[in-house]
């Protein structure tokens, strides 16, 4: 078995263009390996070589960094790796979505029951069925035609609203990117969150400070804990090697129980007075300003988070650390050998993760939740940020882009279930097919007949 | 943390006994004894305990168990501490320790709690296992299609969404098929709803088995990624589906629940009697799969097969296995017994669909894989416990005991992180596990 890849497969383009999606050559399921005992592991060389898969993360920044000479515009970066693979896979998306929606309406199945007799009914409401979900879904996301008499801020709303929920999606996207490009899978999205939501809740409606240090405080009590909460998987995984996809589904759950429990106990999270479990507002000094006035939902999140994409840009790929990330995430055994401690970076890559997941779990409560916030704060971002991370391709620019796409539909799923009543769930089903359809670029070259790309290049 | 060292070096016994042995064991012992010394003795609770051994229904009558709460405690510290002694000497003098040790800890830490948290009050024995058993069965099918999928190379994360989509197909299936023709047959069509929907539970689930395997294996996705999203996609769709339809057409949601079918003699053991065998049909099919799982993988062709396509998949070409054809069907059939225990959501414990009605108990089958160290026996114990304390968290609630139920909650999830960092028990994933395999 050697890692030459077989050209006359469908595999090398799965694992050459599509390297952070295509499978890790590493073990699932948090065995006791060699360097899991202690310090008894410094191994020089590879004894066997019997990997049964071609190397997939090696073939990514490789591929990343021609990505990034070729197409400097962020414009390609949004698109990110194959961009036709993408943007057909978004078609491939909205199409099942159309398929859910029409099935479900009364209208179509009312009009398909005389199907043979007048075809063109029921063409026409699953004409409108479709393009009424799309349109409210487009009205709620981007610009709202539907109240010229609001004018100019009735029309630009919806933008707004995106940025306003694309903040935390961009931050947490973050956190599972930065641990991808170490090779490492962060689906602890939901325990970072909320260990950071508890810490900068808890400075947030427990120490009184001056405006503008109250929320840098807060924010730095979130991401503290975020960094910690997804620390724990890093120390884990280096000490004793267990795997951090089992650890952090875990410290989820842990977190989730954790806090719960905080929030319903008086004296500890629980709001003074209050019998349910509810954690008291924010003070007014913690809370995020609007960037735009008060007439509209966004807050400053959207520049942290943006701020947050060029510290990881740069943290990535132009720090000496970032290099260590990728060095190991590339392969652990040649960091090893370079004489890199891949332990200390696992432990730092987790620590970094849970950082930026705690600037979204941070978010959570100091702009999207003020008035007390419950177990259920993260809102799905946690599980959100995976298909962030996969959809931007672990690059900080594309989860930018993928954060701003997700965050759009969640804008516009508001609204399509109120206007259309569309009921918003249809928005997961659309991100997860997009998310598929990415990962497997064979698939989507089968739907739409595209010819194979020659040899790797695009 | 290579897959390059573990393929090679993990499995070779020598490397075991060349090693000092590590000192997790012992230090795991200390520390489990000192944190149940503070809570037995330190936080000691007066007060007596009655464990009701039997209900008022039971053929026969057995004595209320009364315990001084405070003493109990200490006397079991004081076992605890001694068993740790025992560990530690074997530690030191490289003994090997049975089987027994770990178990009497286990029962003694366990029963010493029990006493510990229902001090002043009555905790209901048969009533508590009985809740356990119903926690546990859905964990039982998950955690064996996760020890098929996983012992046949295929990651399993998408337990969740099998059983949610399991749970629906149920709940929708059995109801059509109850509200149709064949609904006005009685007793014959009460039960042809309900296998109909146990059908319709595994369909869905292999559906869903599928996309996982056809993502990992033919496309060569990383099947963590393809789990994950799967959950996130069954999700979507079934609350989609429950908003858009399930809410507007109530009868599409209202399943009959299998009836409970008592097993003479049997069920009138005392204490376990009525947990094990006065029970649905599903929970007795859970006794089936367990020991037809267990005996396929481990006296059959089939079962030699599938562990060598998840330890060695190369070996397993070289002779002439189709690793990849095997592995597609293996995860499928995985699905289907997954999906019987999403059925069991809509079809016995509950009786109608919900949004998000397994939340998280895929993962808590997950984990019952993991600290059941990939064995059909042993991750329906690791099932077991998990539901045991889960029950035990209820009743303790129910009878107003004030011990935090969080903690109890997130008791399997600290297990299993404990398990996989190697201080309780040796979890070793099958070697090619998650690797997808390609022919060169």
């Amino acid at each position: 078995m050697t890692d030459e890849k077989d050209t006359s497969r469908p595999a090398p383009d799965a694992t050459d263009q599509d390297a952070p999606i295509a499978a890790e050559p590493q073990r699932t399921g948090g065995a006791p390996s060699l360097d899991a005992d202690g310090d008894r592991d410094v191994v020089h060389a590879p004894t066997v070589v019997e990997v049964p898969v071609a190397a997939a993360p090696a073939a990514e920044s490789h591929e990343q960094n021609q990505d990034e000479d070729r197409f400097g515009s962020v414009a390609r970066e949004i698109l990110g790796g194959t961009p036709m693979v993408s943007l057909l896979a978004v078609v491939v998306a909205f199409v099942v979505g159309g398929i859910l929606i029409a099935a479900t309406d009364e209208q179509v199945q009312a009009a398909s029951g005389y199907f043979f007799a007048r075809p063109g009914d029921t063409l026409a409401a699953i004409g409108s069925a479709v393009g009424g979900a799309y349109w409210a879904l487009f009205q709620g996301s981007i610009l709202n035609f539907s109240r010229p008499e609001g004018g100019f801020v009735a029309l630009i709303r919806p933008l707004t609203e995106t940025l306003h929920f694309a903040a935390p999606l961009i931050a947490a996207g973050l956190g599972v990117a930065v641990a991808f490009r170490v090779g490492m899978f962060n689906i602890g999205g939901r325990g970072q969150m909320l260990a950071a939501a508890a810490a900068a809740g808890w400075v947030g409606f427990s120490f009184p400070l001056p405006p503008v240090l109250h929320i840098i405080v807060a924010l730095l009590a979130g991401m503290i804990a975020g960094a910690l909460w997804a620390g724990i998987a890093g120390l884990l995984k280096a000490r004793t090697g267990a795997h951090e996809v089992i650890t952090t589904i875990m410290l989820n759950f842990v977190a989730l129980w954790l806090l719960s429990y905080l929030i319903r106990t008086p004296n500890l999270l629980q709001a003074p007075g209050s019998n349910n479990p509810i954690t008291p507002r924010m003070l007014e000094t913690a809370i995020l300003p609007p960037l735009l006035g008060s007439q509209f939902n966004l807050t400053w999140g959207i520049v942290l988070s943006v701020a947050a994409v060029v510290v990881a840009w740069w943290l990535i790929e132009r720090s000496s650390l970032g290099f260590r990330f990728r060095a190991v995430g590339l392969n652990p055994q040649a960091a090893l050998n370079a004489g890199m401690s891949v332990k200390t970076v696992y432990v730092q890559a987790m620590l970094v993760a849970g950082a930026f997941m705690g600037l979204a779990g941070a978010q959570q409560v100091q702009a999207t939740v003020t008035t007390g916030f419950t177990s259920g704060i993260d809102a799905g971002i946690g599980f959100d940020a995976i298909t962030v991370a996969l959809l931007g391709r672990s690059n900080p620019w594309g989860v930018l882009a993928a954060g701003l796409l997700f965050g759009a539909f969640k804008a516009g799923g508001f609204r399509m279930q109120a206007a259309e009543g569309v009921p918003i769930d249809i928005v997961l089903v659309v991100q997860s097919v997009i998310v598929l359809c990415i990962a497997a670029p064979p698939l989507v070259r089968t739907i739409f007949r595209l010819p194979k790309p020659r040899g790797g290049a695009r | 943390m290579s897959a390059v060292q573990t393929a090679g070096l993990a499995p070779e016994p020598s490397a075991e006994v060349a090693r000092p042995r590590s000192l997790r064991v012992p230090i795991t012992y200390v520390v489990l004894t000192v944190v149940a010394a503070i809570v037995l003795v330190g936080l000691g609770r007066d007060g007596e305990t009655t464990l009701r051994l039997s209900t008022n229904a039971d053929l026969l009558q057995l004595p209320d168990a009364v315990l001084p709460a405070r003493i109990t405690g200490i006397v079991a510290a004081l076992l605890l501490a001694a068993m740790t002694g025992v560990a530690i000497a074997a530690h030191l003098t490289r003994r090997r320790i049975g089987v027994w040790l770990p178990i009497v800890y286990g029962i003694v830490a366990v029963v010493a709690f029990l006493v510990w948290a229902g001090a002043t009050k009555s905790i209901p024995l048969p009533g508590l296992l009985v809740l356990t058993v119903g926690l546990a069965v859905p964990l039982i099918f998950g955690a064996l299609g996760g020890v098929i999928s996983e012992r046949v190379g295929v990651v399993n994360i998408a337990i969740e969404g099998q059983l949610l989509s399991g749970a629906f197909a149920a709940a929708v299936a059995s109801s059509a098929i109850a509200s149709g023709p064949i609904g006005q047959m009685g007793t014959v069509g009460v039960l042809l709803a309900g296998v109909g929907g146990v059908i319709a539970a595994m369909v869905a689930a292999v559906l869903v088995s599928m996309v996982l395997a056809a993502f990992s294996i033919k496309y060569y996705v990383d099947q963590v990624i393809v789990g994950v999203v799967l959950n996130v996609l069954v999700l979507g769709l079934t609350n989609f589906l429950y908003s858009s339809v399930l809410t507007d057409n109530p009868e599409l949601n209202n399943p009959d629940r299998f009836s409970r079918i008592r097993i003479p003699i049997l069920a009138d053991i005392p204490i376990v009697g009525p947990a094990l065998f006065n029970q649905t049909v599903i929970v007795y099919a859970v006794y089936v799969a367990v020991i037809v799982v267990t005996i396929g993988l481990f006296r059959t062709t089939w079962g030699l097969r599938l562990r060598a396509l998840g330890e060695h998949p190369l070996a397993a070409d070289t002779v002439g296995i189709r690793v990849n054809r095997w592995r597609f069907w293996n995860v499928t059939l995985a699905g289907a017994i997954v999906g019987i225990g999403g059925a069991y959501f809509t079809l016995d414990s509950n009786g109608s669909f919900q949004r998000d009605m397994t939340s998280g108990l895929g993962f808590i089958a997950l984990a019952a894989v993991i600290f059941g160290q990939w064995h059909p026996i042993k991750a329906t114990f690791a099932a077991l416990l998990f539901g045991f304390a889960q029950a035990l968290q209820n009743v303790l609630q129910s009878i107003g005991s004030g011990v935090p139920n969080e903690f109890m909650l997130m008791l399997p999830y600290v297990i299993t992180i404990l398990a996989v960092a190697g201080f309780i028990g040796q979890s070793r994933a099958p070697a090619a596990s998650g690797k997808p395999y390609m022919k060169s």
